[in-house]
C-alpha cells in the first residue's frame, strides 16, 4: 500500500516548485555549487543546483566530483547549515540615537512582511534535526530569541532524504537521519536510475497546498520502495558511528582522561567546527557607535567557546587551554546539551570532521573516552 | 586550680589528653591578665610560655622601620597564642599586643619542655595537638598570602 | 530583549575602585522588583552591558548597584553624572533562599566585593526578623581602606539581633579589627551548625573554603549557598557564554546550592 499523500514529480515539477514559492513572496534558500564547495543561497531555479556533482568528504578533506550524470542532490551536507538564515551569523538586534541627556533605544524590526520569509530546500534530516534542536535552544526556554522565532514559523521546510552516505556522517548512529520523519511541509527522495524522478512525501497542509500548485501524481508503490531502498543502503553504508547512550556519565567521569592531552596536541582552536556545525548557538555582541556618537548599533554575531576570551572574566579566562575548550565543546555537544535541552546536540551531519583542518573526529574522540567508561564498569566495548 | 583544670580539659585543644595528663598540664598553668596594648610578649625574647585566650584579643604583629607596627593575624577568645616555646630556639618570633583587655591561661613553657623530654608519650601529644594549629594557621596565612580580593589587572 | 532607561540619581565613590549607582526608572513606571541575589544587565551607551548584582533594598523604588572599575563598561559606568541615562535588562537568576531559611539561623559570609550580592538577603532578613533564629554576617576584605558600606555596619553591628564579624587580609597602621582571612571568623560565630543556612559571595577559592570551613563545622552541603561568577553577554540563557559544566549561570545560577556544584568547583578550567 502507498503511504497516504506520496506524490511522484519529475524534475521539471521541482523547478515549478520553485517558481511556486517565490510567487507566494518566498525566497528559496537551496545549495549551489560557489568555487570549490557547495553552498547554501538564494536561487531562483532548479539550473542553480548542483546538477551533476557530488562530494567526497574524509576527515580535513573537502572535494567536489562530477558525477557525469543529472541528479541534482547527489552530495552531502556542505560547509554552510541553515542555521545562517534561522540565526544569522551577524544581526543587529537594536539602534540606539542620543537624545539630550540621555538616549532611545528602537528594536531592530523587519521592514517588510516577506524579508524574512524562507523556502528552505534540500533540508537533510541531520540539519531538520538540527533545526528541532535550535527550536529547543531559541524557542524552548524562559526567555526567547524573538528573530529566531519569526523566522522559523514562516518557514516553509523541503528536506531531501539521503540516498547516499556521505564520507564523514554518522546519523544512523545518533538517529537522527537519513530519512527525514518529523518536521517538514515537503520530504524528497531523488530516483536516478532508468527514469529521474522525486518521490515528495506531504508533512503538513502547507506542503499539500503547495505541491497542488505542480505537476505531481500519487506515486506507485513500486517507485516509493525504489526510494526507500535507496535510503536504507544510505543507512547501511555510513562509515562512522557514535552511540548516544550515557553521554553524560561517559564524559563528566572523564574530565581527566589523558585523550585530552592528546588532542589538545592538534587542536588549533581556530573554531571552524562550532562555525558548521548546525546547533553550535553561541553568540557574542558588540556594541557599535558612528564617530560622532549620535548613534550606537548592539549587534550580535556568532561566536565560539574555542576562542580565548570566550570565558574571560576580571583578569583571566576560566579556559586558558586550547584542552580545556576542547574538552568544553565536546562535553557540551554530548553530554551537558542532554541536561540543558534533553537531547545530545550532535546531529552526526561530520562537517566538523570535514572542516577541521587537523582532521579531528568527534566519533573518534569519543570513542576513546567511552572505551575508558566501558572497561572501569567491567564491559567489553566489544560486546555491543 | 580546680577551676583551672575544668576550663582547661573542656577547651578542644586538650580534648582527650586524660586525666594524669590533664593534672600535670594544671600544675603550670596560671591565671593571667593583660591591659589593653599591653605587650604580651615581645619579638625575640625567650619564648617560655603559651597562652589560651580566655576573653579579649591579641594582635600577632612585626615592626618594620617603613612601615611601622603591622598586624598579621588577630586571634581571640578560645585561640591559642604560642608555639615557639615548643622548638628551638624557643624565642619568640612576633611582638602580641592585647588589642583590648585580654584575660588568658598561661602555661608554663619550660616546665612543660622537661616534662616532654621525660615523657615522650606527652611530648606527641602536646606535638600532634600544636601541628594541628599550626596546620591551620599556615593555611590560613596561605589564603591571606592570595590576595584573593585584589584586582588582577 | 531591549534595556528601559534608568536615570542616574547618585553616584558615590565607595573605594579607590569601587563605586555605587542609584537609579530610578526614567518614566517614572512601577516600583523595580527583585529578589535578593538577582542581577541586571546595565547597558551603557555606545559602550556596552555588564551583568552586575542588585544590592538595594527590595521594597526600596531606588535600584541599586555598587560594583568596582575594573573593565571598559565598569570603567564608564564609574564616570557617569547624576541625569544621565543607562539601560535596564532584568532581573535575573537565581535568589538568595530566604524561604528555605526561615525558623533556621543564617550565616552570610561576603568576601570583598561579595558584600553587594548578598546586602538584599540581610535587608531581607532584617526586615522579617522574627521568622529567622540567629542571623551572623561574617565580613572579610584586603584592607580596612576596602571596607564597603562602613556606616551601615556599624548600625547593623549596634543592633542586639545581628552579630557582625569584619576581618581583613591586612591591616594598615592603626587599624584594631581582626586581622585574617575571614574563615577563621566562623568559629568565633554563634550559629546551631544543623539548623543553619549559609549563604557565601567571594572569590571562588574564597567561597570555597569558607564551605569547607562550614562542613566542619557541621553545616551540611546542602545548606551551603554559594552565587557564582562567569562571562556574560545576554543573561537569558542563550549566547552560551556563562556555561558551568551543563549549567547556564545566568538562569540555573548565579546563586547555587553548594552540593549540587561543589565536584564542578574543583575541576580545573571547567
Amino acid at each position: 500500500m502507498s503511504t497516504p499523500r506520496m506524490y511522484r514529480i519529475e524534475p521539471d515539477a521541482l523547478n515549478e516548485l520553485i517558481q511556486s514559492l517565490r510567487q507566494q513572496h518566498y525566497t528559496v534558500i537551496g545549495p549551489t555549487p560557489r568555487g570549490a564547495a557547495i553552498v547554501l543561497d538564494e536561487i531562483t531555479s532548479t539550473s542553480q543546483l548542483p546538477i551533476g556533482k557530488t562530494d567526497e568528504q574524509a576527515p580535513a578533506q573537502y572535494r567536489l566530483k562530477e558525477r557525469g550524470d543529472d541528479a541534482m542532490f547527489a552530495f552531502s551536507a556542505g560547509p554552510h547549515s541553515w542555521k545562517r538564515y534561522l540565526f544569522p551569523p551577524v544581526l543587529k538586534l537594536f539602534s540606539s540615537r542620543k537624545n539630550g541627556e540621555g538616549f532611545q533605544i528602537s528594536e531592530e524590526l523587519p521592514s517588510s512582511d516577506h524579508e524574512e520569509k524562507y523556502a528552505l530546500l534540500g533540508v537533510r534530516a541531520c540539519d531538520l534535526s538540527a533545526i528541532q534542536i535550535q527550536d529547543k535552544v531559541f524557542g524552548g526556554g524562559t526567555y526567547q530569541d524573538p528573530a529566531y522565532v519569526r523566522v522559523r514559523n514562516q518557514a516553509f521546510i523541503i528536506a531531501v532524504n539521503c540516498t547516499r552516505a556521505g564520507g564523514t556522517c554518522f546519523c544512523s548512529s545518533v538517529r537522527t537521519g537519513p530519512r527525514a520523519r518529523v518536521g517538514f511541509d515537503l520530504a524528497m527522495s531523488e530516483v536516478l536510475d532508468s527514469e529521474h524522478y522525486f518521490i515528495v512525501e506531504v508533512g503538513t497542509d502547507r506542503g499539500e497546498n503547495v505541491i497542488s500548485t505542480v505537476t505531481s501524481r500519487a506515486a506507485e508503490d513500486g517507485e516509493v520502495e525504489k526510494a526507500e531502498h535507496l535510503i536504507r543502503a544510505a543507512a547501511q553504508s555510513t562509515g562512522r558511528s557514535l552511540e548516544p547512550d550515557n553521554t553524560r556519565e561517559i564524559l563528566y567521569q572523564n574530565s581527566d582522561h589523558p585523550r585530552w592531552d592528546t588532542v589538545a596536541a592538534r587542536c588549533l582552536s581556530c573554531a571552524n567546527c562550532t562555525m558548521v556545525c548546525p546547533t553550535c548557538f553561541c553568540a557574542t555582541v558588540e556594541d557599535t557607535t558612528d564617530l560622532a556618537g549620535t548613534s550606537a548599533d548592539r549587534i550580535r554575531k556568532w561566536d565560539s567557546c574555542f576562542t580565548l576570551d570566550f570565558s574571560y572574566i576580571h583578569g583571566g579566562s576560566v579556559r586558558p587551554s586550547s584542552k580545556a575548550r576542547y574538552r568544553h565543546w565536546i562535553t557540551h555537544k554530548l553530554a551537558s546539551w542532554v541536561d540543558q535541552f534533553g537531547t545530545i546536540g550532535c546531529v552526526g551531519c561530520g562537517r566538523c570532521i570535514t572542516w577541521c583542518p587537523v582532521g579531528i573526529d568527534i566519533t573518534e574522540e569519543f570513542r576513546v573516552i567511552r572505551e575508558t567508561y566501558l572497561m572501569k564498569r567491567g564491559t567489553s566495548p566489544n560486546k555491543e | 586550680m580546680e577551676t583551672l583544670e575544668r576550663i582547661l580539659s573542656q577547651h578542644p585543644f586538650f580534648k582527650e589528653l586524660g586525666v594524669d595528663y590533664m593534672q600535670l598540664v594544671t600544675g603550670c598553668a596560671s591565671n593571667v591578665r593583660f591591659e589593653q596594648d599591653q605587650f604580651v610578649f615581645r619579638e625575640g625574647a625567650e619564648a617560655n610560655q603559651f597562652y589560651l585566650i580566655r576573653e579579649g584579643r591579641v594582635a600577632l604583629q612585626l615592626f618594620s622601620p617603613e612601615r611601622g607596627h603591622i598586624t598579621i593575624e588577630t586571634l581571640g577568645e578560645g585561640d591559642i597564642l604560642g608555639w615557639s616555646w615548643l622548638i628551638p630556639p624557643y624565642s619568640w618570633h612576633f611582638d602580641a599586643k592585647a588589642l583590648d583587655l585580654t584575660r588568658a591561661i598561661a602555661l608554663d613553657g619550660k616546665c612543660l619542655r622537661r616534662k616532654c623530654e621525660d615523657d615522650h608519650h606527652l611530648g606527641y601529644e602536646l606535638l600532634k595537638r600544636f601541628s594541628h594549629i599550626m596546620g591551620q594557621r599556615l593555611e590560613s596565612t596561605r589564603l591571606q598570602l592570595l590576595d584573593l580580593y585584589g584586582v588582577r589587572s | 530583549m531591549v534595556p528601559r532607561p534608568y536615570i542616574v540619581k547618585r553616584i558615590r565613590k565607595d573605594t579607590v575602585d569601587t563605586f555605587t549607582l542609584e537609579l530610578g526608572p526614567k518614566d517614572g513606571r512601577s516600583h523595580f522588583s527583585f529578589a535578593p541575589g538577582q542581577f541586571n544587565m546595565i547597558y551603557i551607551y555606545g559602550v556596552g552591558e555588564v551583568p552586575i548584582s542588585i544590592c538595594g533594598e527590595p521594597s526600596n523604588s531606588t535600584l541599586v548597584h555598587t560594583t568596582r572599575a575594573v573593565g571598559s563598561v565598569t570603567k564608564a559606568m564609574s564616570k557617569l553624572r547624576r541625569g544621565d541615562i543607562v539601560g535596564i535588562r532584568g532581573p535575573f537568576g537565581t535568589s538568595w533562599p530566604v524561604e528555605q531559611a526561615r525558623t533556621r539561623d543564617v550565616v552570610v559570609v561576603a568576601g570583598g566585593i561579595g558584600l553587594p550580592p548578598l546586602r538584599p538577603a540581610l535587608y531581607h532578613l532584617l526586615a522579617h526578623r522574627d521568622a529567622y533564629g540567629k542571623v551572623v554576617l561574617l565580613y572579610g576584605t584586603r584592607t580596612p581602606d576596602d571596607i564597603l558600606f562602613k556606616e551601615e555596619l556599624e548600625n547593623w553591628r549596634a543592633r542586639f539581633d545581628l552579630e557582625v564579624f569584619v576581618t581583613v587580609d591586612r591591616g594598615t597602621p592603626g587599624w584594631r579589627g581582626n586581622v585574617g582571612v575571614v574563615t577563621t571568623l566562623i568559629t568565633k560565630a554563634g550559629f546551631d551548625p544543623t539548623n543553619t543556612i549559609a549563604m557565601i559571595v567571594g572569590p571562588e577559592v574564597m567561597m570555597r573554603f569558607t564551605a569547607l570551613e562550614l562542613m566542619k563545622r557541621g553545616v551540611k552541603a546542602e545548606a551551603i549557598y554559594v552565587s557564582m561568577e562567569r562571562n556574560m553577554k545576554c543573561g537569558i540563557g542563550l549566547c552560551g557564554h556563562c556555561q558551568f559544566g551543563p549549567l547556564f549561570t545566568c538562569k540555573d545560577g548565579p546563586v547555587f546550592r553548594y552540593d549540587q556544584i561543589k565536584d564542578l568547583l574543583v575541576k580545573w578550567e571547567i
